[in-house]
């Protein structure tokens, strides 16, 4: 069969709505844009564990202490299947480490920005899950199969993490003039980079077009940010919070909040590795490889030891 | 007697406190994903059983809340062994430290299980499948160390070299430990000793390493007398409730 048949057969299975498996014929291309998506956003998992993981050992109470250590695991649970979902392509997980500690592969850039206070744990789960949701929300149907089933089990665990998280700020935003106030300073340092997560505006999103044709996106970046915007200001009148733009504002004719101008030259500082904590995270990542290595070695040495030994056993 | 047996729980939740404490540090830090799950699950179990132990306490104490017995005591007041405060100087230092607080928590949970009072039982049937999964996780890492390249080997013996002189003061019986012990309610050291001594001796010899011929370290952290890194633990740990006190999270 021409390459131009098996792509025009492998894109009627996807318009079909089945799913592509790991050993079913695909684009080169399709392969390399799964293995660039599924690793970055598993590089997300495992770096967006450090801005919540440094206040673990300062939680307010043990309650919050048991909430906060089963939410970074979780992250750390979602890292694993992530990575074995990209494994499925053909890349080895070490090689996918190898490009996130040399900065060749990205992350979501919302981790670069430092948590300074506990209302940014809450606000964390609040904003940043609740804006990954609605991207992995559309996600589970995606085309790939690992990746989409990969994604509702992710689901589910961050819409409880999005759930705990608002139920945070609730929490601070009925508690004392001080609480209250530390979640509007968290909600306004964080309410900007949350809408940078979706991207760049889809006049700049040179891979739009090609992503939705193979489903890895059903929507726009600008249709999924529209969408958060809306459900959230719900969310801070709710919790009687002010969102720090004083142009958003209810537009009857579109049926949607009109919003004030997103500052992309900040988007593409901290993308491009400027950000306010980018070299932190990345050294934070690189050290824990560098510092384990010895420990991987070990635990090969060992299970060589014991395969040899079994290998005598048998032997005998 | 109630008060022996307040003291008695602030023992027992204070060591897996302080434990979970020094665990939580490395979440997000572990040499591979996998440990990094392992060690952070650990640690979650061992805070869940912290807060069975002081909501307990915090009954029969009356006005106080698992929280202001977790966070607002001072720091003489802490009941924790010393072995659990030492810190993260290595992956080999983090088990060797986790192995030899499991060779003695899974015994002590086996008699606790058995308590006269029904509370202290209830909550060591609960722990007691963690701490054997615990357990099963720091012995093997013992073994892959131990018996792993030449560092690792080296590293883990002169982890154990470090921790084993503190092991003794688990087995020194206090006043506390000795009245629970005579009501029925408390374990009786001796014998979770010998169950001890046998755990370590046989995972030790399988992982290649020696039982160090130091002499044990004179401590007591069950009374109140801590080392010099327990006052930053508790400066982390209490630091919300002290900075923003009164307040509901």
């Amino acid at each position: 069969m021409k390459i131009e048949d098996l792509e025009k057969k492998f894109q009627d299975r996807i318009d079909a709505g089945e799913k592509i498996e790991p050993k079913d014929w695909m684009p080169e291309k399709y392969r390399k844009t799964h293995i660039r998506q599924i690793s970055q956003h598993a590089h997300s998992e495992i770096v967006g564990m450090l801005p919540e993981g440094n206040w673990v050992t300062r939680t307010p109470t043990l309650r919050r202490k048991v909430g906060l250590l089963a939410k970074v695991q979780d992250e750390a649970g979602h890292g694993l299947y992530l990575y074995s979902a990209a494994e499925t392509l053909g890349i080895s997980r070490d090689e996918m480490f190898r490009q996130l500690h040399t900065g060749k592969a990205k992350y979501s850039s919302i981790f670069n920005y430092p948590t300074m206070t506990w209302a940014d744990i809450g606000t964390i789960g609040w904003l940043v899950d609740g804006a990954a949701i609605i991207n992995q929300v559309m996600l589970t149907r995606t085309s790939f199969g690992p990746y989409a089933r990969a994604m509702v089990r992710i689901c589910k665990e961050e819409s409880f993490h999005q759930r705990q998280g608002f139920e945070m700020i609730l929490t601070l935003c009925n508690g004392t003039a001080i609480q209250k106030e530390m979640a509007q300073d968290a909600l306004n340092r964080w309410w900007w980079p949350s809408l940078m997560m979706f991207g760049p505006r889809d006049e700049e999103s040179p891979n739009t077009e090609q992503s939705v044709k193979w489903k890895i996106k059903r929507k726009t970046n600008d249709e999924l940010r529209q969408q958060f915007i809306d459900i959230t200001v719900e969310q801070a009148k709710v919790a009687g919070l002010t969102i720090p733009d004083p142009d958003l504002k209810w537009n009857e004719e579109r049926g949607h909040h009109d919003f004030g101008a997103i500052d992309w030259s900040e988007f593409w500082r901290v993308v491009k590795g400027n950000g306010p904590l980018n070299k932190e995270r990345l050294k934070a990542r690189n050290d824990a490889w560098d510092n384990g290595e010895w420990v991987r070695d070990a635990a090969m040495a060992h299970s060589e030891k014991q395969a040899q030994k079994e290998e005598l056993k048998k032997a005998v | 007697m109630k008060d022996k047996l307040y003291e008695y729980l602030l023992m027992l939740g204070d060591n897996s406190m302080i434990l979970g404490h020094r665990l939580s540090e490395l979440c997000g830090h572990g040499p591979s994903l996998e440990t990094d799950i392992a060690l952070t699950n650990i640690s979650l179990d061992l805070f869940g059983q912290v807060r069975s132990y002081f909501q307990y306490a915090a009954e029969l104490k009356g006005e106080a809340t698992e929280d202001s017995i977790a966070f607002l005591r001072f720091d003489r007041d802490y009941r924790n062994v010393i072995l659990v405060e030492q810190p993260n100087t290595d992956f080999a230092h983090v088990i060797g430290r986790q192995f030899l607080f499991d060779a003695f928590h899974l015994p002590l949970l086996e008699q606790l299980m058995k308590s006269n009072d029904e509370m202290i039982a209830a909550i060591a049937a609960k722990s007691i499948k963690e701490s054997r999964y615990h357990l099963r996780f720091s012995s093997s890492w013992v073994k892959r160390l131990g018996d792993g390249t030449e560092e690792s080997h080296n590293r883990m013996q002169e982890a154990i070299n470090h921790l084993y002189p503190l092991v003794s003061e688990l087995f020194r019986e206090t006043e506390t430990e000795k009245g629970m012990k005579e009501l029925g309610i408390g374990a009786d050291l001796e014998l979770i000793k010998e169950s001890f001594d046998e755990k370590v001796k046989t995972i030790l010899s399988e992982a290649t390493l020696e039982i160090p011929a130091v002499p044990s370290r004179q401590t007591n952290g069950k009374t109140g007398i801590h080392t010099e890194q327990m006052g930053f633990i508790l400066a982390e740990l209490q630091y919300m409730q002290r900075a923003y006190p009164n307040m509901q999270w």
